[in-house]
């Protein structure tokens, strides 16, 4: 039975990791062509792990279900990505992103990783410039920096809206160097169904090609999962329609301990819904709160005007409109961190105020901006996030406000790992949003760039080597053995017995009424009875799916419904998981508010005493309770306080 | 292409003023023809041009059958005009062999009936109509040619398509070779219409002065 | 809105497609164009008839997954978005909308909608990178880059390798697509190094996989769901033409 042991170095902050890297063991060139890793992923992490693991010399195999590795949903991360550069002059510092990056988590990330994480930002920007990331620059030739939430400097770079872009092309050149070089090889349209184990190690995975149906199995000494978040749990969020938690889910049920499953990012600035047969919502970036401000009127009348459509916002003046973030917040005014703004944007359409017909909305307006700068300099920042928006609205951003409502986004939660990111499973990593290691219950804007990058590049390429140091007289694993027989048959199985059901609803039926059970109940506002309410609903929609739900087809097709289902056979149990993790921490802290645990102002309500631990579940059974592990979070370099943003 | 078309585009600017003088002074055109008899330069020029214009040609014919290929056997059921997309500019290869075509009646016209006849030793060349004429009397020749009608409108409708071809060839030989960008797009463009309507202009002057000409005297040649 | 839809339906590589006619009602002009394929797909589940196959992700316009000729046009009937950003509301209703997948010999069709777009990245593989290895690189402000050029880099980086360039070219040539990362890396100084070697590699992987010869139509700029200006493509020619005279 596996056990916690974070392995987080001895000796002061500043210095672990650099004690860490002096420590452990390193794998020698000619050893290293020897060892095979598989990395599951070509999003920030899983494509820069795979091109730094081939340029040390490694054999990696890499697998992504999209058509290509560049279209990982990295790629669609706006703003920017953090780093203590402080080439503004503002007085950043390792310690100062350390410290934002731990209280906007709301104290509950490892301190020591969080540091690491911190340290290592900077030489992300460097590796990015030398690979021709086009990173916006001042008229002098040096980058350019803007402010996100939850910092008061300016610590971001950016290029255009389209940061997570730019960043992956770069991974992924990095990667289709490697490829071209054949130390790295790659697969495309592969989905990993299961982790093969073998004597408690990860040594492999089972695929099947999303063209051909083709059940495959490969084997490694290593497994990376750099799969990404599990966000489309809610049926509608800004993940894309692919994204899914199912990698982990099954490394879950092999072993890998999950942490924090409750702890979700719920964005504010995305476009709100606009009926039931939306498949996806859309994400205005963070930046635009750099010089957007958030209102919603002051007055009932005005809204049921503007609601009634007999009012435009830009009709209502300055003295009826309540910029309610800069009046709670007066210190970070609009740039609070992303649970803030999120809730404090629910807050104000509980009461009444939402500006649109489904009354889930608020005004992110530039007026003063255009005003101040000119819409030549806005349309430069935000040019095309702007374009975006109207193409989707068909409203005009320059002349009158967007209309945002927050929306599911990113998961902090993730499979557990140590200090060198390796899970319960020796052999299994998991970098990047697939874990759960640093943004602790809430992640600022720009980290998740950040992470991503630090841990494919900087930070798993060193701690692997330990593991493997250990591996050099293994041969190459054999994929006829009884493991991977089994696993694989485990595979046909569960693919035979979805095509079996026959049922009458679709996929996507079932799917917008398990996000329906999750948004309602396991969203931006939970209680213990919506916990309760959640799981039992979870277990009987789980049921209802298994007993009714339709695939059309074959497996031996490209066939879209049977991807989908297979990714919501392991939401409908990971939900659960969410529900029955937001029900153990009594508590509010970052993304998980509990109702129950708020300050009278309405803020997060930490209980540190008896919840400042990572919950830690194992999985047990397909109907036993998991089992809960705490690791305890010990904070050495900060105090843990109540997050203050006002002043 | 581009190179190749630049070394027609030059051509045809030097052969159009040649025409020009034809308007103004038939001697003076025919002294012109006479030094491009079949003397040893003209001839290497003659076969240097015959060089440019096929490797044009089976270059054109080359890249759109690779192209034809790389599009594949299965054609969108529906497609449309793309903004901003000239028309010419995805018909080069009818525009072209419209532009051939013209070429060779052209050269049955006026080529074979001047220098070939010198290279063949010949001293006199005879008409449909039964007049005689010495091959290096090119403007009785044009005066000839554009007093009939239907040659008047082949010419002119060959011109035409040399127009279109030319709007699209000559902002493209500058793309081709790297030298446009952004701003000098337009520009380019700009110049590419007033070198093809020059062209055009100056060629279609000589057929039309002719044609209009030979109203003045009915028959045979007169200047 | 009530449309009627033709759909290219094709069962697999080998077999032979054809059109089918397909109806859905009632749907919201809000709704984007895939969504639209969301409800009838959903719709033909429920008549025991095999969902359309088409590609799509981030379903916000940078992925670059999405891929359908609409109505002629790459991406649909309005400029500068990817098909994932189109909505209803460009169409009337009644309308009868022709859907096709990309139709270009280096894209053969997958199933149905969905084609396989692999060349783009073995061109890219074949030199569209800075060879740096992780680790060992100067500080990001060692080098100063003009914001001109930096901007230049940025405009040809917008690619999202959708393929709508190759699929709209009546050549089916990819050099929009060759000449956006050619450019972008031409534009700043790490990338010159390398930039003849690259260049040629380039060029020569994209021949070597049967894409067509640029005729200059301007039709891939056109189409572009990024607006890529073919003053890139300039550049690549300028970039290969000088790296050929270096030989």
């Amino acid at each position: 039975m596996a056990t916690l042991d974070s392995k987080i170095p001895q000796g002061p902050l500043a210095e672990k990791w650099s004690n860490h890297k002096a420590h452990i063991k390193v794998v020698s060139p000619a050893n290293k062509r020897k060892l095979d890793i598989i990395v599951i992923g070509t999003g920030l992490g899983g494509a820069s792990a795979a091109a730094s693991l081939g340029e040390l010399g490694y054999n990696v195999k890499v697998f992504c279900i999209q058509d290509s590795p560049r279209r990982a949903h990295s790629i669609a991360a706006q703003g920017g990505i953090n780093a203590a550069k402080n080439y503004q002059n503002d007085n950043d510092s390792i310690f100062r992103l350390f410290y934002d990056t731990i209280k906007g988590g709301d104290y509950r990330a490892r301190e020591a990783n969080v540091y690491r994480l911190a340290e290592v930002s900077n030489a992300i920007i460097d590796q990015c410039v030398a690979q021709g990331v086009p990173f916006a620059r001042e008229y002098g030739g040096l980058l350019d920096n803007r402010s996100f939430g939850g910092a008061q400097v300016s610590r971001t770079f950016y290029a255009r809206g389209q940061t997570g872009q730019q960043l992956l092309l770069g991974a992924y050149a990095a990667l289709n160097r490697q490829i071209s070089k054949g130390s790295v090889k790659s697969f495309p349209r592969h989905e990993v169904l299961d982790i093969v184990l073998v004597d408690g190690k990860a040594r492999g995975v089972i695929t099947r090609n999303i063209i051909t149906g083709e059940i495959e199995r490969f084997g490694a000494h290593a497994v990376v999962m750099a799969t990404g978040g599990y966000g489309n749990v809610f049926f509608l969020s800004t993940n894309a329609m692919n994204s899914n938690g199912s990698v982990a889910w099954q490394a879950y049920k092999k072993g890998a301990f999950f942490a924090n499953p409750c702890f979700t990012q719920i964005h504010p600035t995305c476009i709100p819904v606009h009926g039931d047969q939306q498949s996806k919502l859309t994400l205005m970036s963070e930046s635009l709160r750099n010089d957007g401000r958030i209102w919603v009127p002051k007055n009932k009348a005005d809204v049921e005007a503007l609601r009634a459509k007999k009012k435009k916002p830009s009709d209502i003046p300055e003295e009826d409109r309540d910029y309610y973030l800069e009046r709670r917040y007066p210190a970070f005014g609009n740039l609070v961190p992303r649970d803030v703004a999120s809730r404090a944007a629910k807050e104000r359409c509980d009461a009444g105020y939402g500006v649109n017909e489904t009354g889930l909305a608020v005004f992110l307006d530039f007026k003063t901006a255009i005003a101040r700068l000119g819409e030549d300099v806005i349309r430069q920042r935000y040019g095309n996030l702007f374009q975006m928006y109207e193409k989707i609205t068909d409203v005009n951003p320059y002349h009158e406000p967007m209309m945002i409502y927050p929306a599911v986004h990113y998961t902090m939660g993730g499979i557990w790992v140590d200090y060198n990111l390796m899970t319960t499973i020796p052999g299994l990593y998991a970098i990047g949003e697939a874990n759960f290691s640093d943004h602790g219950a809430n992640r600022l804007g720009a980290s998740a760039l950040m992470q991503g990058l630090a841990d494919g590049y900087f930070v798993l390429p060193y701690t692997i080597g330990d593991y493997l140091s250990h591996e050099i007289q293994s041969p190459k694993v054999d994929t006829t053995t009884k493991e991977f027989d089994e696993a694989e048959k485990s595979v046909r199985d569960r693919i035979a017995k979805l095509f079996s059901i026959k049922g009458k609803q679709t996929v996507d039926e079932i799917h917008k009424k398990l996000g329906h059970i999750m948004w309602e109940n396991v969203g931006m506002a939970r209680t213990a009875e919506s916990l309760t309410k959640a799981q039992e609903e979870i277990r009987a929609l789980r049921k209802e799916f298994w007993a009714d739900v339709k695939v059309p087809g074959t497996n031996e097709e490209f066939n879209q419904e049977l991807e989908k289902a297979l990714r919501l056979a392991d939401f409908l149990e990971l939900g659960e998981l969410m529900a029955y993790d937001g029900l153990n921490r009594n508590e509010s802290c970052g993304g998980h508010f509990r109702t129950e645990y708020q300050t009278p102002e309405g803020e997060a309500l930490r209980d540190d005493e008896h919840y400042a631990y990572a919950a830690v579940w194992e999985y047990t059974g397909p109907d036993t309770e998991p089992k809960l592990h705490k690791e305890e979070l010990k904070f050495e370099a900060v105090q843990l306080a109540q997050r203050n943003y006002k002043d | 292409m581009s190179i190749s078309g630049c070394f027609l585009i030059l051509f045809l600017l030097f052969h159009m003023s040649m025409n020009i003088v034809a308007i103004f002074s038939g001697e003076a055109y025919d002294a012109i023809c006479a030094f491009l008899g079949a003397n040893w330069y003209a001839l290497a020029g003659t076969l240097v041009l015959a060089a440019g214009v096929l490797v044009h040609i089976i270059y054109a014919i080359w890249l759109t059958l690779q192209n034809r290929k790389a599009r594949g056997n299965v054609r969108y059921a529906v497609t449309a005009q793309e903004e901003g997309v000239s028309w010419s500019s995805k018909n080069m290869l009818v525009l072209g062999f419209i532009v051939l075509g013209g070429l060779l009646i052209h050269l049955w016209n006026f080529w074979s009936k001047m220098q070939l006849v010198e290279i063949m030793g010949g001293h006199e060349v005879t008409l449909c109509n039964g007049d005689i004429v010495s091959p290096t009397d090119g403007s009785a020749l044009i005066q000839y040619t554009f007093g009939q009608w239907y040659f008047v409108v082949i010419y002119l409708v060959w011109l035409a398509a040399l127009w279109f071809h030319l709007t699209h060839g000559v902002w493209s030989m500058f793309q081709t070779t790297g030298w446009a960008n952004a701003l000098w797009y337009p520009r380019l463009k700009c110049i590419a219409n007033i070198v093809a309507t020059i062209i055009f202009l100056c060629f279609a002057a000589v057929v039309v002065v002719f044609f209009l000409r030979s109203f003045g005297c009915a028959s045979g040649i007169c200047i | 809105m009530n449309l009627k839809l033709k759909i290219w339906r094709q069962k697999n590589a080998k077999a032979k497609g054809g059109f089918e006619m397909y109806h859905v009602e009632n749907v919201s002009p809000d709704t984007s164009f895939l969504e639209m394929l969301d409800i009838l797909n959903n719709n033909l589940i429920h008549e025991g008839k095999e969902p359309i196959v088409f590609d799509h992700d981030c379903r916000e316009g940078i992925c670059g997954m999405c891929s359908l000729h609409i109505n002629g046009h790459a991406h649909g009937p309005d400029t500068d978005i990817t098909t994932c950003q189109l909505h209803m509301r460009k169409f009337k209703d009644g309308d009868t909308i022709v859907i096709e997948p990309w139709r270009s010999a280096a894209f053969p069709v997958i199933k149905d909608l969905a084609v396989d777009r692999s060349a783009y990245d073995k061109i890219l593989q074949a030199g569209g990178f800075i060879s740096v290895n992780t680790g060992g690189v100067p500080d990001a402000n060692a080098i100063p880059i003009s914001k001109k050029d930096a901007d230049e880099s940025m405009d040809a980086a917008a690619c999202i390798g959708c393929g709508a360039c190759a699929a709209t070219c009546k050549n089916g040539s990819a050099m929009l697509f060759v000449a956006a990362r050619v450019s972008s890396l031409a534009k700043l100084p790490q990338g010159r190094i390398e930039g003849a070697r690259r260049a040629k590699a380039m060029v020569a992987k994209m021949d070597e996989l049967g894409f067509g010869n640029c005729t200059n139509t301007g039709a891939c700029e056109a189409e572009c769901p990024k607006g890529i200006s073919i003053a890139h493509i300039a550049r690549l020619n300028r970039e290969f033409l000088s790296a050929k005279f270096e030989d």
